[in-house]
């Protein structure tokens, strides 16, 4: 323990300069801390669950540092020791769930994973026979496959207008802020718009895969448009200027300058938005329904995908649909994850090159 | 975007060359506009085809609505609930989103910053079927002891009168799991808006002697207030809108109640649509969609303030 | 091939703010030609509008007439994109692109219109255009290498072979100079000195000497007041500018009375 001491002369009889002023030592904190976990583990120990222990330690480091604090050095002092304190906790705290529900899901999960799970389908299968969730993957890769081919392009030429070429205009303004409110829309909202749509079209018993897409399409472009237009922005205006002054029309410029320089951050705004509707679920429950055999057309019959395949293991309520269930929901967190690493490494791959 | 481009023809000058370029940025600037045209047109076609499918719901005979008997005694409880569970849901999640805020832009050593950050935002990456499912299997199991403390100490309160839950899967526990899932947005704008406080507010604070607490009370709080406010606005939009996880979590009852903990819970207008969706005649069918279309309508309207209040700040700020 | 620049009442507005007033001179072919005068006194934006660089700005626009060699600028038939090919530019702050080598760097502007070029023609454009920016030597062998690996100045010089790659008449360079160190401005001020056999140069720079040093006519712009339009003060070859200006605030400013 090399703690730095600020202030090794903490001599409240003294008067010396009135630069000092008493203060805790530096290490006081870590002394608190090891007391509160140690009377956290005391309450443990004598019987208390391990959330009441955890909780005890954190009330009393919550109101004993911040205690100390007020005795030896002043009010202030005390309040900003407080404000720190909770700051960290909520830090702390928050961190509980996360690591809680991939600890379940891994704990649960796991044993329901083997080859059979992944490329068996549900067709047929009863009682205790062995099932799997590979109609949902192949569902789950088509509609969400159909999406992007949806909002893709609209998402993107939708951000060049309003970077490129509607700047500063009505329709521009209007546009942005329909976006921005466009990426509150509740999903299920989404997929009961592509149902009602359809509906209209095709009479009120039609589920079809398509439908999932256009409803997922209505979540994704907004996600789109927006990491789009924020990776065109920083392009340095100088290129495209310097591009017009070379001669080159805008469109060309911005195919071959302004696209080119953002293209790292616009694929990895594209791979975060798809990680983020793969795991949707309400919209596809209402019209893309759901089934238990593969179905690859898009515009025939229901189509599952992977997050309906866990709600509706998990509504079978049985031991048997909840382990599937839980194995379901690994299988997905998995390749959210997945799509959100390599989100990353593109963006560090395709990051301009700086040579240096 | 075919190869017909004529390379400009090499007359005296070259100025003029026939302008071959006009038409190409015609095309493409066509294509743009037309993209975010298409992105106006489904915004409205949501409220159009909604509306077309819903309304006729709204007069119905009196047994269409069972166990109610007109529209709005069918989706009032239904309100009630989506509000309550959201309320529950920011009540939880602000006070935690601004302390995380506040670590990631001004307490958290440099180096931990950026992985906090990224931690906070796989919290939004759990996909909420996830989430339903741990909240309905995992929290709600090990919430229900804490539940039936609280009734013990503050049953005198109506919001803990019971009978507790034995299963723990109540309103309380969906508000926590949406807490949960509000976290990350509401983190995410108010981290932004901190960080954007100037430097040169922040060092007049401390150089008048501040502590860091009153550096962040008088620098950065009342510069960020706004953003705050539209932050906890997006979150609430969030929370009112998620279906899965309240549809997992909750065993739901269309009945009005303040009573947080027992075994009747109000249910919401999105869990409501996805439990009853899969049996539904074209009939109730429509009525749920005539339900969709009041949520819409709500987390549109807090939606639209939250982001008015944000751009008003930024404008304010422009100046 | 490079071509002399007759301006007559030249005004530039944005929106309705009217930013220069109504500036006529010639410039000479062949010729380096200066504008000087304090900040914000409209030299850059008068030389934006030289190649309509100006109409990027949303809201700029021109009264007044520009005849390159006997056309006018902004008639309606001339195409803006066809004069940027002509009349090129180099800008403040070097700005390569940065997806691009710096061999690709330097053919941007043809590969960017999209000419088909053989591998020949590329090497010799790429090879010629880097001589005459003095940079060959230094980068011929790492022309695969990121543009903006260079250092400043080198990435001065790659921007201004990227401008005379495509063979304009004229080279528009606004304060090439400011974000150099010393020796990186006496590299691209030698630079000019060669460049002005083949091409029409206009510089605009905040530094007077500079102004002494490469230019053959010098323009010097000023404020009438604050808050008043930009306007040209005086015209004229740069030694007389430098010894005997006609006008006393040219003077004033030369001899950094003010300003």
């Amino acid at each position: 323990m090399s703690t730095p001491t600020l202030d090794p002369g903490v001599a409240p009889g003294r008067t010396a300069v009135a630069l000092t002023e008493p203060r805790l030592p530096s290490w006081a904190p870590v002394l608190v801390g090891v007391a509160a976990v140690g009377v956290g583990a005391l309450l443990w120990i004598l019987g208390a669950s391990v959330a009441v222990g955890v909780l005890a330690a954190l009330v009393v480091f919550l109101v004993a540092l911040p205690g100390w604090s007020a005795a030896v050095e002043s009010r202030r002092a005390a309040a900003d020791r407080l404000a720190t304190s909770l700051v960290w906790s909520t830090f702390a705290v928050a961190m509980i769930p996360l690591v809680w529900l991939v600890f379940t899901v891994l704990r649960e999960g796991l044993s329901t994973i083997n080859v059979q799970f992944l490329t068996y389908q549900m067709r047929n299968v009863i009682g205790d026979q062995q099932g799997g969730l590979y109609h949902a993957l192949i569902g789950t890769l088509l509609v969400t496959g159909m999406a992007m081919l949806i909002s893709v392009p609209i998402g993107i030429f939708a951000a060049i207008y309003l970077v490129e070429y509607g700047r500063g205009t009505r329709l521009a303004r209007v546009l942005t802020f329909l976006v921005d409110v466009m990426t509150g829309i509740p999903s299920i909202v989404a997929g009961l718009f592509a149902l009602a749509l359809f509906v209209l079209i095709f009479g009120p018993s039609i589920r079809f895969g398509f439908g999932g897409s256009v409803a997922l399409s209505l979540l994704m472009i907004p996600t789109v448009v927006r990491s789009t237009e924020e990776m065109l922005r920083l392009v340095p205006a100088d290129l495209r200027e310097a591009s017009y002054a070379l001669g080159v029309p805008k469109w060309r410029t911005i195919l071959r300058v302004v696209l080119p320089t953002a293209l790292g951050g616009i694929v990895t705004g594209v791979v975060l938005a798809v990680s983020r509707i793969i795991g949707e679920t309400a919209p596809l429950l209402v019209v893309a329904g759901a089934t238990d055999s593969v179905n690859t057309n898009l515009f025939e019959g229901r189509m599952t995908t992977l997050p309906v395949f866990i709600y509706q293991q998990f509504s079978l309520a049985t031991p048997k649909g909840l382990s599937y269930a839980w194995g379901g929901a690994l299988v997905l967190i998995a390749i959210v994850m997945i799509l959100n690493i390599v989100a990353r490494i593109i963006g560090r791959v395709f990051a301009p090159k700086t040579g240096r | 975007m075919s190869a017909t481009q004529t390379p400009p023809k090499a007359d005296d000058t070259g100025l003029t060359s026939s302008r071959p370029h006009g038409r190409g940025d015609r095309v493409f600037r066509g294509i743009a506009v037309a993209s975010g045209l298409v992105i106006m047109l489904a915004l409205a076609g949501v409220f159009v085809f909604l509306a077309i499918e819903g309304l006729p719901a709204v007069s119905l005979d009196a047994g269409a609505y069972e166990p109610a008997t007109s529209f709005l005694g069918y989706v009032g409880p239904l309100v009630f609930g989506t509000v309550l569970a959201a309320l529950i849901a920011l009540l939880v999640a602000v006070p935690f989103a601004i302390g995380i805020a506040l670590f990631i832009s001004h307490y958290a050593p440099r180096r931990l910053a950026a992985p906090v950050a990224y931690l906070i935002d796989l919290l939004a990456a759990v996909p909420s079927v996830v989430y339903g499912l741990w909240g309905g299997r995992e929290l709600a199991k090990n919430i229900a002891g804490f539940q039936s403390w609280l009734h013990d100490w503050f049953g005198w309160l109506p919001f803990f009168a019971g009978p507790p839950s034995a299963s723990g899967r109540t309103i309380l526990t969906a508000g926590l799991v949406l807490a949960i899932m509000v976290l990350p947005i509401t983190t995410a704008i108010c981290r932004e808006v901190f960080a954007r406080t100037p430097r040169l507010n922040e060092e007049a604070a401390l150089a008048l002697g501040a502590t860091r607490w009153e550096m962040v009370r008088y620098a950065v709080f009342p510069y960020a207030r706004s953003g705050m406010i539209s932050g906890v606005m997006l979150g609430l939009g969030r929370a009112l809108g998620e279906t899965m996880a309240v549809a997992m979590v909750l065993s739901a009852s269309p009945i009005v109640t303040l009573n947080l903990i027992s075994t009747e819970n109000p249910a919401t207008i999105a869990s409501n649509i996805a439990v009853n969706y899969a049996e539904s005649t074209p009939e109730q069918q429509a009525l749920l969609i005539a339900t969709g279309l009041v949520l819409f309508a709500f987390t549109f309207g807090v939606n639209f303030l939250a982001r008015y209040v944000a751009g008003r700040s930024d404008r304010r700020m422009a100046k | 091939m490079a071509k002399s620049i007759d301006v007559s009442d030249l005004d530039i507005y944005y929106g309705d703010f009217l930013a220069v007033q109504g500036v006529s001179m010639t410039i000479r072919a062949k010729s380096v030609t200066a504008f000087i005068g304090p900040s914000g006194c409209g030299k850059s934006t008068f030389l934006r509008s030289l190649n309509r660089m100006h109409e990027v700005i949303p809201g700029a626009r021109v009264e007044g007439k520009v005849v390159v060699d006997g056309q006018s600028l902004y008639d309606p038939s001339v195409d803006p994109v066809a004069v940027r090919r002509q009349i090129g530019m180099v800008f403040q702050r070097p700005n390569p692109f940065p997806t691009m080598s710096i061999y690709e760097n330097v053919l941007a502007g043809n590969r960017l219109n999209s000419k088909k070029l053989k591998k020949s023609e590329a090497d010799d454009i790429v090879e010629r255009s880097l001589k005459g920016a003095n940079l060959w030597n230094e980068v011929k062998d790492r022309l695969g290498k990121p543009g903006m690996g260079l250092s400043g100045g080198q990435q001065q010089r790659l921007c201004i072979a990227r401008a005379i790659a495509v063979q304009p008449q004229v080279l528009l360079m606004d304060e090439p100079c400011s974000a150099l160190d010393p020796i990186s401005t006496s590299a691209i001020e030698d630079l000019i000195h060669e460049l002005k056999s083949e091409y029409t140069i206009v510089i605009v720079t905040h530094n007077m000497q500079q102004a002494a040093r490469v230019s053959d006519d010098t323009g010097f712009f000023n404020l009438k007041a604050a808050g008043q339009p930009g306007h040209l003060v005086e015209f004229n070859p740069t030694k007389k500018m430098f010894t005997s200006p006609d006008n006393e605030a040219t003077e004033a400013y030369i001899s950094g009375r003010f300003g």
